[in-house]
């Protein structure tokens, strides 16, 4: 550790496992030790691990949900809108009065399709706050094999639990191998 | 697992064959899909762009050629109004069609050997549309006001109308272009670390990076993300369910014979599966053969598997052609019979485009039917071959439904021989040219198999392996 990290903030500490169903074993002690502000990082999502690290059902189908309607009633207004009020079009004789609005559903279901889809991903980004270019985490030279075959657990300094030491000690008990203190 | 004190063992007998061969580690996944992208250029591939690049560019040319001097450059004429263009656009967004059904129906139906191929069948798709989309854009005739086609409020006070189907084409098709960019893109996200986390060069940690977003693994991204993931899924599906749906509307609501059948969504959808993974078959069986150390990713298994998929949707491809001849007589509509009997199957020789339905029944109907047996399902030059006559026939099923009707409709004074120009047919060589052009890009710059998803599937990836206390 050089002169420069030594001034610069504990951000966590840092440990490496050894495989998905260590690492899963791992993540229920620090759960059930109470840590709140931690993070565990997988090469691929780890089936199980939301409840291993005690974090519920993501939220995201709910705001989705309003997405979606939103859609819905922007391709209700875009539809009959213009073709009731705006311009009324008679093509070819055919029929244009109310009865006709089962012409509109495939726009509308389009719509909501559209702005549900728009907003998943957009939420998503926004409760995974990304993108952020910038970690902590990426200075820790090991943490590279998180993209490959890397199993970590990442406890931070600002939990209320959190010390150095005792920190340390715990996350060797568990198995974790490399740990390391990560700065900002 | 849930706690319920009684362990159910698959009987040996039963287990399923691993999706990836010969047991490979994590790492050893990542470096077999990443070196596709970090090896330096390969030769093959430089020749291929030579090919493909010249053949793209023909293409554009007839574009260009086409937008600024007319539709009168093509063989459209009274009364096909349609031709080639439409064909084309039906058989290009088709293809898309099989991508999206393995990224979000194989997925809704967790089947979990879609993993390997789906990275590559979804470029497939985008590139796909993007082909498809140049036609309904250029056919317009003033290519500068297709915005007109938007229903955006213009200084002359008019709205399309949106009873149209042609309206709701194109909400359709931009609808689905865009969700399936965001169901491709999000999928890449963790792919993108990789390379940006392998990559040596300054240029490649920095393109990676920009496009992985900071992606870092953390379980807490991964919950969202597996939650957006399922409902993109879900969202995709009804949609791709639509798409082409709405692209027989454009037939199905006429009153032509021959285009005015309500089988047509369900028939068409089927249809497009079926060419949708003849072209999956098409680019990803050469892609096994120039990258053998895939070999145990891609595996007999999926091709398997595809063959199968290839075989259910041209019987009932094969069921709803059966079907309108059943109806064209038991319904004694006399103009739908004569579009059934004699201008399209032509019994009795007065069709014009006789040939066109027969290879169409044959590619399509008959040709894969040899998939019944497990020996050429697994034969990979016979499943190249029956692919390309899945695409030649599906080709040619479009333009049967197109032309045949157009050409011979009700009355013979107004019948009209229909025959493509060179720019029409240098346009559509032109698409191919575009097409692959683009996939090759594709599989040179980014990961052509999804490796986080793959990782998923492999007995490592398991959290309950070796603990049985779980």
């Amino acid at each position: 550790m050089n002169a420069m990290s030594q001034q610069r903030k504990v951000y966590g500490l840092g440990a490496e496992f050894n495989s998905a169903a260590d690492l899963m074993e791992a993540a229920e002690k620090i759960r059930d030790k109470g840590f709140s502000k931690w993070d565990v990082h997988t090469p691929f999502p780890v089936h199980g691990m939301d409840k291993a690290m005690g974090l519920g059902k993501s939220w995201l189908s709910s705001i989705v949900f309003v997405g979606g309607l939103t859609g819905l009633l922007t391709g209700v207004a875009l539809t009959t809108v213009p073709s009731f009020a705006l311009y009324p079009i008679i093509v070819h004789g055919k029929p244009y009065s109310w009865p006709t609005i089962p012409a509109f559903f495939p726009i509308i279901f389009e719509l909501t399709v559209l702005l549900s889809a728009l907003t998943t991903v957009g939420s998503m980004f926004l409760l995974n706050q990304l993108p952020k270019w910038y970690h902590p985490v990426f200075n820790w030279d090991r943490f590279k094999k998180v993209t490959d075959d890397g199993f970590f657990i990442v406890i931070e300094a600002r939990d209320s639990k959190f010390s150095e030491t005792r920190t340390k000690v715990l996350l060797q008990e568990l198995g974790g191998s490399n740990v390391t203190l990560i700065h900002d | 697992m849930e706690k319920s004190g009684v362990t159910l063992e698959t009987p040996v007998d039963l287990k399923r064959p691993p999706l990836v061969d010969h047991n490979r580690s994590l790492s050893w996944i990542t470096d077999k899909v990443s070196d596709i992208v970090e090896q330096p250029t390969p030769k093959w591939w430089l020749l291929a762009l030579c090919f493909t690049v010249p053949i793209a560019l023909m293409g554009l040319v007839c574009i260009i050629y086409q937008i600024s001097n007319g539709v009168g450059v093509w063989g459209e004429n009274h009364p096909n109004g349609w031709a080639w263009d439409i064909t084309n656009f039906v058989f290009w967004i088709g293809i898309g069609h099989a991508g999206t059904l393995i990224s979000a129906v194989l997925f809704l139906t967790r089947q979990k050997w879609r993993t390997s191929i789906n990275r590559a069948a979804e470029a497939m798709t985008l590139f796909a549309v993007v082909c498809a989309g140049i036609f309904p854009a250029i056919h317009i005739g003033r290519f500068w006001n297709a915005y007109f086609l938007a229903p955006v409020p213009n200084a002359n006070g008019i709205w399309p109308n949106f009873r149209s189907p042609l309206l709701w084409d194109v909400f359709a098709v931009s609808t689905y272009f865009t969700v399936s960019v965001l169901f491709w893109f999000v999928g890449l996200i963790p792919d993108l670390a990789t390379l940006r986390d392998r990559s040596k060069s300054r240029i490649g940690r920095f393109m990676y990076g920009i496009f992985a977003l900071g992606w870092r693994g953390s379980n807490r991204h991964w919950r969202h993300y597996e939650m957006a993931y399922l409902l993109l899924a879900g969202l995709s599906t009804p949609l791709v369910l639509s798409v082409h749906s709405i692209v027989s509307f454009d037939f199905a609501t006429s009153v032509l014979p021959g285009w005015h059948t309500t089988i047509f969504p369900p028939y068409f959808v089927a249809g497009a599966i079926f060419g949708g993974f003849a072209m999956v078959l098409t680019i990803m069986l050469p892609a096994a053969l120039i990258f053998p150390q895939l070999g145990d990713l891609i595996t007999r298994q999926h091709v398997d598997k595809m063959a199968k998929i290839i075989l259910l949707t041209g019987s009932i491809v094969g069921y709803a052609y059966l079907m309108e001849l059943f109806v064209a007589w038991y319904g004694a509509n006399k103009f739908e019979s004569f579009t059934f009997f004699r201008a399209r199957a032509a019994f009795d020789g007065t069709g014009w485009y006789q040939w066109a339905y027969w290879i169409m029944m044959f590619c399509n109907v008959i040709s894969p039917q040899i998939f019944w047996f497990k020996k050429m399902r697994t034969n990979y030059i016979v499943v190249f071959i029956v692919a390309q006559f899945v695409n030649v026939g599906m080709w040619f099923e479009r333009f049967t439904i197109i032309v045949t009707s157009l050409a011979q409709d009700y009355l013979p004074s107004s019948w009209g021989h229909y025959a493509p120009s060179l720019t029409e047919k240098l346009t559509f060589i032109g698409t191919f040219g575009i097409f692959l052009t683009l996939f090759l890009l594709f599989m040179r710059f980014l990961p052509m198999i999804a490796i986080s998803e793959v990782k998923l599937v492999t007995p490592e990836a398991d959290p309950h392996r070796g603990h049985d206390k779980h």
